[in-house]
């Protein structure tokens, strides 16, 4: 069944080529929305048949593994896909109304059909060298999408991207080579089996660090992170909303997928550094986005903040703890994507994401006020929306493990991340507009106010259905997690039996 | 030949850290190339390093002779050198679009993205 496999990672590639060609007439972008809604039916598909059979593999080429390049979809992966493609449908629409004429011309809808192609990529492979190569399609796209238009902010803010991206990248080759060396593989299943057996673990331990440092680098960990918070605010809105929802979390899915499969041997010392790692990155996280007074920047502290939550999921290793960082990965994925988007109606409509420079939101326009108050509490895991059982997932894995700091770190975060929110809500909402405006949805002419809002309001619905009926969310998750915990199922589904 | 290249490896990235540690941003992608290049051949002589055996099959013959060089790192590497170069040559023009809009190369007075406090009042 490998064309479930392939499909959704063919899609965004034929999306782009047709955008690009026909990137001069409106046609472009309704190719850009029917190509993402057709890649979302086919990553459904693909969790469907997840659902049914466990484990989905594909050998491409019919070259049986470990020689040819597997695609793998397990739990974690098939579900990152679908959130990939939901992130991706909202954001093709609302580029409708956000993306102008000249970005268009200069590309903008297949930069970001490729961009969506590497992050589905990544998520579906089975093959380390294969993870590395989606990772620079990822990353070369979203170095176009993230200058494009060339404002000075862009400019500036893609140096610092660029630079520390492209270190990361580095460090991942040089890795994926080392470890070619010890082990003569780089299926990631056959990996799993044979680093055990290599006679230097000590070597195998630098190996992890150096991958942990790579892909700390693109999951924005604590110290790593300082290309977020100078870069994700200047791109055009549809840009920083999938930025913010997808590629942090690319990384967090690669330690997640490298820290249970492959470098699951000293866990001791790997693990306790990344707890540690994702207490700091919390803490530093959340510091940051109270200092800042631009909507963006305040989120784009948060990503970081947030992404300490999902790694400290991952530390921890139990399987509770797990599905708390899977559960946090979905919900976070699509309330984030959704504050960016709304910061972009809040831009337009009030000429400013500067808290200093806006305000009455709330008087003029209620809906956006609804609109906002759902991701954004949400995020700051107030009951019953979809932070709150995320967190209440991960804290209770803290709790159960007896590791008392990291639970009581990701509680004052928590207070910490609704002094953000409630300033936000404050300054732009509830304050009156410093220059007597009244921003009103209405200024924006139909259709794309239309293309504006529903996207918002869809991942609103989502958030609040998470919310409300956490049970099969929950449930899922635990499933993925012991996905995640028992490597020998991943490894006997890719090498077939009697390989583990 | 493995201690010669661990060598030429290690002088690689020293060279390398020492330059991108510039504030120039210039001589922080001449380290860049140097340190990617570094990586490459790291993948090479993790590889094993077997000269003079080419993986050849001899004709008639239906598996290539008893210890051939290995070809996959040099796959690797090839894909690893087309895909630097790309990145290069957009780290490159980003440089000289950088030197153009905000008229420096020095990093430290990029500060466009993240004014200072003292001086954005």
């Amino acid at each position: 069944m490998s064309w479930l496999l392939t499909l959704p990672l063919v899609l965004p590639f034929l999306t782009a080529v047709a955008a690009f060609l026909t990137r001069q007439s409106p046609l472009g972008r309704r190719i850009s929305v029917l190509g993402n809604t057709l890649f979302l039916a086919a990553s459904v598909a693909l969790l469907v048949r997840v659902v049914q059979d466990d484990i989905v593999v594909g050998q491409m080429g019919g070259w049986a593994a470990p020689f040819g390049i597997t695609l793998v979809a397990d739990r974690l992966s098939a579900v990152m896909v679908v959130i990939t493609a939901i992130t991706a449908l909202a954001v093709a629409i609302y580029a409708l109304g956000d993306i102008d004429a000249r970005k268009e011309y200069l590309g903008y809808h297949a930069l970001f059909n490729v961009l969506i192609g590497g992050v589905t990529g990544a998520f579906v492979t089975g093959d380390l060298f294969n993870l590395y190569v989606w990772f620079e399609v990822m990353l070369i796209s979203s170095f176009g999408l993230l200058v494009l238009g060339g404002k000075k902010a862009q400019i500036d803010g893609g140096v610092k991207y660029v630079t520390l991206n492209l270190i990361s990248t580095i460090l991942f080759l040089s890795g994926v080579g080392l470890l070619y060396g010890m082990t003569g593989t780089l299926n990631m299943a056959d990996l799993a089996r044979t680093l055990p057996t290599v006679e230097n673990q000590g070597l195998v331990t630098v190996v992890a660090m150096m991958f942990m440092v790579a892909f700390g680098v693109k999951a924005a960990l604590f110290p790593l992170f300082f290309w977020l918070p100078a870069s994700y605010h200047t791109p055009a809105f549809s840009v920083s909303a999938v930025f913010a929802g997808l590629l942090t979390k690319v990384g967090v899915y690669a330690l997640i997928r490298m820290f249970t499969l492959v470098f699951n041997g000293d866990m001791d010392f790997t693990h306790t550094i990344l707890l540690w790692v994702a207490a700091l990155t919390m803490i530093t996280g959340v510091l940051g986005a109270a200092a800042q007074n631009d909507v963006r920047k305040i989120l784009s502290f948060h990503i970081v903040s947030q992404i300490g939550y999902m790694i400290m999921g991952l530390a921890l290793m139990t399987p509770l703890a797990l599905a708390g960082a899977v559960f946090y990965l979905v919900h976070h994925i699509v309330v984030k994507a959704n504050l960016f988007l709304i910061a972009g109606v809040m831009e337009r409509t009030a000429g400013s994401t500067d808290l200093g420079r806006i305000g009455g939101f709330y008087k003029s326009a209620p809906l956006l006020a609804v609109l906002f108050l759902i991701p954004a509490f949400s995020l700051a895991g107030f009951p019953p929306l979809s932070g709150f059982w995320a967190q209440y997932v991960l804290v209770a894995a803290a709790l159960e493990d007896s590791a008392w700091i990291i639970a009581a770190v990701a509680l004052v975060v928590g207070l910490l991340t609704i002094y953000s929110m409630t300033k936000i809500w404050a300054e732009a909402y509830w304050k009156a507009h410093p220059e007597g405006l009244e921003p009103r949805l209405s200024a924006l002419d139909g259709d794309r106010r239309r293309a504006l809002l529903w996207p918002v309001a869809g991942l609103a619905a989502i958030t609040l259905v998470i919310g409300f009926f956490p049970e099969p969310f929950v449930t899922f998750a635990t499933d993925a997690a012991g996905q995640l915990l028992d490597p020998g199922e991943y490894v006997t589904a890719v090498l077939g039996q009697g390989a583990a | 030949m493995e201690a010669l290249l661990a060598i030429t490896i290690g002088v690689l990235v020293a060279s390398a850290v020492y330059l991108m540690l510039s504030r120039h941003v210039l001589r922080f992608i001449f380290g860049l190339v140097l340190i990617s290049n570094a990586a490459n051949m790291t993948i090479f002589t993790a590889g094993r390093l077997t000269p003079g055996r080419p993986p050849l099959i001899p004709e008639g013959a239906e598996a290539p002779p008893d210890l051939v060089a290995n070809a996959l790192p040099q796959a690797l590497v090839l894909t690893a050198i087309v895909i630097g170069f790309g990145l290069f040559a957009f780290a490159l023009i980003l440089m000289f679009r950088v030197y153009t809009t905000l008229g420096t190369l020095d990093s430290d007075a990029m500060r466009v993205a993240e004014p200072r406090e003292d001086t954005a009042g």
